[in-house]
């Protein structure tokens, strides 16, 4: 089970929060096929959301096919994202963790080394990487 | 116990319509004009200035008050002072209405004689989960504790609709989010439909789909948020006479420094003029325009949508 988290603050509107937590939960392997997510009312009663956020999200990951919901019963998890399986993000994960810690060795702040990275992305199209 | 699964929503009768209504007392309108539809399984803020007329028109829908003039349909037909439909509609007044030496298990006991329907285990559940003890005088408890036991006796009469009035203005922000999940719990358990009053919308943001906004005794806005945000933009330029906007869009704010004009207009239209750059109307923005000095007052017979759901 995995709890969501809604920020006020966030651009992001509440509904499509709780599809992005479930969406990286499946990327990170903390739901897997076959899970339950939590009810509504579980949600509800732990952030105070509106009913309607919550079922919105939940239709929108069954539009995707990520969920089911089986009536009487609750909604559960259908397939993953496409996409590499779980241990791929946390592998790469944790070697830009060391690249991180020696770019800030070398005495690179946040922001230059978010600008370096969105530098980077634009200057290697895809299929260069690929 | 097995969770509910998504149900789908269908659209939904109103669960509340006003058309033209009006109160007055003697020289004094409290309420103008008032036409509001809410749909059924909502929760509705009600957000307006202090004295905008917010608890008149909750006392009006709930039966506590009658209208100087215009009609109401509120769940099967006009509010009235008969056991049924007292028993569908929840009215949590600002003033909580507890007896200060009554512990809250006595208030249980009262309300199983007074009411037609009546669920006890729900308010015990409720309050021993957020540890308020049910043997203390109603007095001594805190405010956030107050305001649970209030709106749990209130949700015990298994009520189709809720109307509170100002209930989390006085709570710290904690009891505040403990008061709305049981809020929305019961909307999510049960498919009521709540009304609730504030003068500020930031507490109620994540909580509330469907907004009422009145100012200076009219309504101003009414409708699902969504669909109100789909329709206002934000548009920002140099400094220009906004005439040419103005023919393709309600202009509800115009703010102008010496070089630069900030517009909140209303409408969908395409914006033109590459001047102008637009961008999406956050729900604080739109509410303060509408509520702002600037909001004309020949444009609120425009804002009133949700009549055709």
């Amino acid at each position: 089970m995995i709890n969501f988290r809604i920020d006020g603050r966030s651009a992001a509107p509440p509904y499509l929060q709780i599809v992005q937590q479930v969406r990286q939960a499946l990327r990170m392997g903390v739901l897997d096929v076959g899970d339950q997510l939590p009810t509504v009312r579980e949600v509800v009663a732990a952030t105070a959301v509106n009913p309607n956020t919550v079922l919105k999200a939940y239709r929108d990951l069954e539009r995707e096919g990520l969920v089911h919901a089986r009536a009487g019963h609750g909604t559960f998890v259908l397939s993953r994202p496409p996409g590499p399986p779980p241990g791929t993000h946390s592998r790469l994960g944790r070697s830009l963790a060391r690249w991180v810690r020696e770019a800030r060795a070398a005495g690179l702040d946040d922001e230059s080394i978010e600008s370096l990275l969105r530098l980077t992305l634009q200057a290697a199209p895809e299929e260069e990487i690929a | 116990m097995t969770a509910p699964a998504v149900p789908e929503r269908h659209p939904t009768a109103a669960v509340i319509q006003t058309r033209g209504l009006v109160k007055q007392f003697r020289r004094v309108t409290a309420l103008s004009d008032c036409d509001v539809t809410v749909p059924e399984g909502r929760i509705c803020a009600l957000i307006g200035p202090n004295g905008a007329g917010k608890t008149t028109l909750l006392r009006l829908l709930s039966g506590l008050a009658r209208p100087t003039a215009g009609e109401m349909r509120v769940l099967d037909g006009p509010p009235r002072q008969d056991p049924v439909f007292l028993s569908e509609v929840g009215y949590l007044a600002q003033e909580i209405p507890l007896y200060r030496r009554f512990t809250a298990e006595e208030h249980i006991s009262i309300g199983a004689h007074l009411n037609r329907r009546w669920d006890p285990t729900s308010v015990r559940d409720r309050l021993t989960s957020l540890h308020i003890p049910l043997d203390r005088a109603a007095g001594s408890l805190s405010g956030g504790q107050r305001a649970q036991l209030a709106l749990s006796l209130t949700l015990a009469k298994k009520p189709r609709l809720v109307l509170l009035d100002e209930p989390v203005a006085a709570l710290d922000p904690l009891a505040r989010r403990h008061f709305l999940a049981t809020m929305a719990d019961a909307v999510a358990a049960d498919g009521i439909t709540v009304v609730l009053s504030s003068h500020l919308l930031a507490d109620l943001e994540r909580v509330v789909d469907y907004l009422i906004l009145l100012s200076a005794s009219q309504v101003q806005l009414c409708g699902d948020i969504d669909t109100l945000l789909a329709e206002h933009r934000v548009l920002v330029g140099p400094r220009k006479d906004p005439a040419a906007i103005a023919k393709t869009h309600t202009i509800v704010q115009a703010v102008h420094t010496a070089r630069q004009t900030t517009l909140l207009v209303r409408g969908n239209a395409p914006v033109i003029d590459p001047a102008w750059e637009s961008s999406e109307a956050g729900l604080e923005e739109m509410v303060l325009a509408y509520m702002g000095q600037d909001a004309s007052p020949e444009i609120s017979h425009l804002t009133t949508v949700g009549d055709e759901q």
